[in-house]
């Protein structure tokens, strides 16, 4: 017997958000019994396939992870292999590194704040329709993205699977003169990044907070971006060699990705709120004056608000990029050598999304024998799960379609990145 | 909203094709304002039903469901046009139809029951009919926006066949094979990137697939004086565009002694210099 309040939620393909997933919710009575995200984004199978290829061609392969983050992807890849075969890479290349990462933060976070999560806060189904009413704002949002894909294209060669990076460094390194226009743009985007904040501050956001576990790389001395060891809110401190020993992958039956969990401590959360909470200190004065005008305090335990966390650090990836460009000099040689060796190798690097764990195994020749790839949306499975539980539980007085947008809205506030699901959603409320 | 309508799908795939459209911060808003978008989940939650003028297809089929749903596609649009490698010729995953992908999956998932996949991933060609393709991992947005150009005044899109060897000629680079021993597909390659490769002092290395009459075996010839050993040859063929059938042979070409037609004419390589290295299987 059906209960006339019981009541199931069912988004089969979720829009706005990268790649396919679907959301089911199912209520009885007054209690949320289940929610889960689905992730029906076809498995690729980018673990099995690197193995036996060389050492020099992960960059370029799970670069294709992701349309929307490649260089996450290149980086970490990167570093892992560096690691196996014992070289270090620093100087100019390190910060062109820096510079082409600065890049796809921009690029990222602007496509998340003004095509996928601004149009929930102001009731549009999307910037198209947003752009009929107020050109002014997605134009400013178009020029934002447009300044990180210039970047990605002077140094990366391309903006979406960039072709010039290498095991090493570059293929070829950017003249100082192929740099100079970019730090104009730039100096005219650092204005609409920082109007960007001030835009989104004034966003209303409804009263939620969570006690997730966050975590982030982190560096002594910066922000950290392309590098770092592994920290979180609960005082775990860990090498990025140590991941595994920490993060432990789960396979759950409704999705082709798989959840993590920290050994011993349960759901955990990565991405721009965890970086924000554990590195805020870092960021530069303009961007720490961003935040405090936006009235971000120390931490951000309101997932709804991470769309402010994206525009501060789109504030400090402009200014970054400055500096970067002003300092810069070319490498005498636009990468170093990487001999293979036979020995595995660990990488992490802050992806748009939050923390991005490879790790390869190489014979003697050079050859992958094993790969482990760990992306940021499946370690984020299960807090957003946990979410969206709490989220509905306190919202049942709204009809099917009020919830459904609301639910799909507490979704994007993670910027999930399905398509990086190399092992995620439509919502469904089933109130019986 | 008026104007031809245009739907956007994805099937296997990393969304890269589909953000090439996101990625025109010029003319987004102005197509948006010629194109009536009725179905494009990715940019927003209103969805039209079909019929659709216009179908942009991303991805290759992998799942017994999207072989399904790619008809459901086709029976709905006027016309069909891929975008990039995994549409136009199965995309990186399709590594898997030289692979055993019960071991694929035990590989990679803990359950591996969970997991519904094909053995294969092919592309929509394979499927239905198709009217355009555009190719390249990903696709060149400047080409995207001829297509939509194309298709909006109903002429035929202006898109060249030929390889990127044409591009360098056009760019004024250097051939990086001839001048540097690099090893690159330019000559078998599908133009469209503007060979951005060689323009980075790098061989070209297939993302936008076959051109339309490639000379394989002289092709090989280069690769292998280039150094590149047999399996060397065989994986710079089986990337992004693992099942073009052009690039099949050319895996399979590389196993086996060198062909008859190998280069004879190859000048020896100059000594590496900082800017232009010269080296080996940089293009796996």
């Amino acid at each position: 017997m059906t209960h006339k309040s019981d009541r199931t939620l069912d988004v089969r393909a979720l829009a706005r958000v990268e790649g396919e997933g679907a959301m089911h919710v199912r209520v009885r009575g007054d209690t949320v019994e289940d929610v889960r995200l689905e992730i029906y984004e076809p498995p690729r199978f980018f673990e099995a396939f690197l193995r036996g290829r060389r050492h020099t061609e992960p960059p370029d392969i799970t670069a294709r992870i992701c349309g929307i983050c490649p260089v996450a992807y290149q980086m970490s890849a990167i570093a892992a292999i560096e690691d196996a075969c014992g070289v270090t890479v620093g100087g100019p290349i390190a910060d062109l590194r820096r510079l082409l990462y600065c890049g796809e933060w921009i690029e990222s976070h602007v496509l998340h704040i003004y095509l996928l999560h601004a149009p929930d806060f102001l009731g549009y189904p999307s910037a198209i329709d947003l752009a009929k009413d107020r050109a002014d704002l997605v134009e400013r949002g178009l020029a934002l993205k447009r300044t990180g894909n210039e970047i990605l294209e002077a140094v990366g060669g391309r903006a979406i699977h960039p072709i010039n990076v290498r095991v090493g460094g570059f293929y070829r390194a950017p003249t100082r003169a192929e740099l100079a226009p970019l730090a104009e743009n730039l100096r005219r985007a650092l204005d609409w990044a920082y109007q960007t904040v001030q835009w989104a501050a004034g966003f209303e956001f409804p009263d939620f907070t969570h006690d997730h576990e966050m975590l982030a790389l982190v560096l002594p001395d910066r922000y950290a971006i392309e590098r770092g060891s592994v920290s979180t809110t609960g005082g775990l401190r860990f090498p990025t060699a140590d991941f595994e020993n920490h993060v432990i992958e789960e396979h759950v039956e409704h999705s082709t990705a798989l959840h993590a969990r920290l050994a011993g401590r349960g759901r955990y959360l990565t991405g721009p709120a965890a970086r924000y909470t554990l590195s805020s200190h870092l960021l530069s004065p303009v961007a720490k004056q961003a935040a405090a005008e936006a009235g971000l305090g120390e931490d951000c335990r309101n997932p709804y608000r991470s769309i402010l966390v994206r525009a501060v650090e789109v504030v400090y990836a402009v200014d970054e990029a400055l500096r970067l460009i002003d300092a810069y000099e070319p490498p005498d040689r636009p990468y170093v050598d990487v001999p293979p060796r036979e020995g595995t190798g660990y990488g992490a690097t802050e992806a748009p999304r939050g923390t991005l764990f490879h790790r390869y195994a190489l014979d003697q020749e050079g050859l992958i024998v094993s790969a482990r790839i760990v992306p940021p949306t499946s370690q984020n499975q299960a807090s957003i799960e946990d979410d969206l539980r709490k989220f509905v539980q306190a919202r049942l007085d709204l009809d099917d379609e009020a919830l459904t947008w609301r639910c799909e809205q507490a979704i994007r506030n993670y910027d999930p990145c399905i398509s990086c699901s190399t092992h995620f959603l439509t919502l469904d409320i089933d109130r019986g | 909203m008026t104007g031809p309508s245009l739907a956007v799908w994805k099937f296997a795939s990393c969304d890269g094709c589909q953000l090439s459209i996101l990625d025109c911060e010029d003319e987004l808003l102005a197509i948006a304002g010629r194109v009536n978008i009725a179905n494009f989940l990715e940019a927003t939650r209103t969805v039209q039903p079909g019929p659709y003028d216009v179908s942009l297809v991303e991805g290759s089929i992998t799942t017994p469901e999207d072989a399904e749903r790619i008809h459901r596609v086709r029976e709905l649009s006027t016309y069909l046009v891929t975008i990039g490698a995994c549409a136009t010729s199965g995309g990186v995953q399709a590594l898997r139809n030289f692979a055993d992908v019960e071991e694929f999956r035990s590989a990679v998932y803990a359950r591996p029951e969970y997991i519904s996949t094909l053995s294969t991933s092919t592309p929509i060609a394979a499927h239905v009919d198709v009217d355009y393709e555009l190719h390249g991992c990903p696709i060149d947005r400047y080409q995207l926006l001829e297509l939509i150009s194309a298709l909006l005044v109903g002429r035929k899109p202006n898109i060249s066949s030929h390889s990127v060897c044409f591009e360098c000629k056009q760019r004024g680079n250097v051939c990086v094979t001839v001048a540097y021993g690099t090893p690159c597909l330019g000559p078998v390659t599908h133009a469209g990137c503007g060979a951005l490769c060689p323009s980075h002092n790098r061989g070209c290395y297939g993302c936008f697939g076959p051109m339309e009459t490639p000379n394989a075996a002289a092709q090989v010839g280069l690769l292998r004086a280039g150094g590149l050993s047999e399996a060397d040859v065989t994986r710079v063929f089986r990337t992004f565009n693992t099942a073009a059938p052009a690039f099949v042979e050319l895996s399979r070409i590389g196993v086996g002694p060198p062909p008859a037609a190998g280069p004879g004419d190859l000048p020896a390589a100059p000594p590496p210099t900082a800017a232009h290295p010269s080296h080996h299987a940089e293009t796996a």
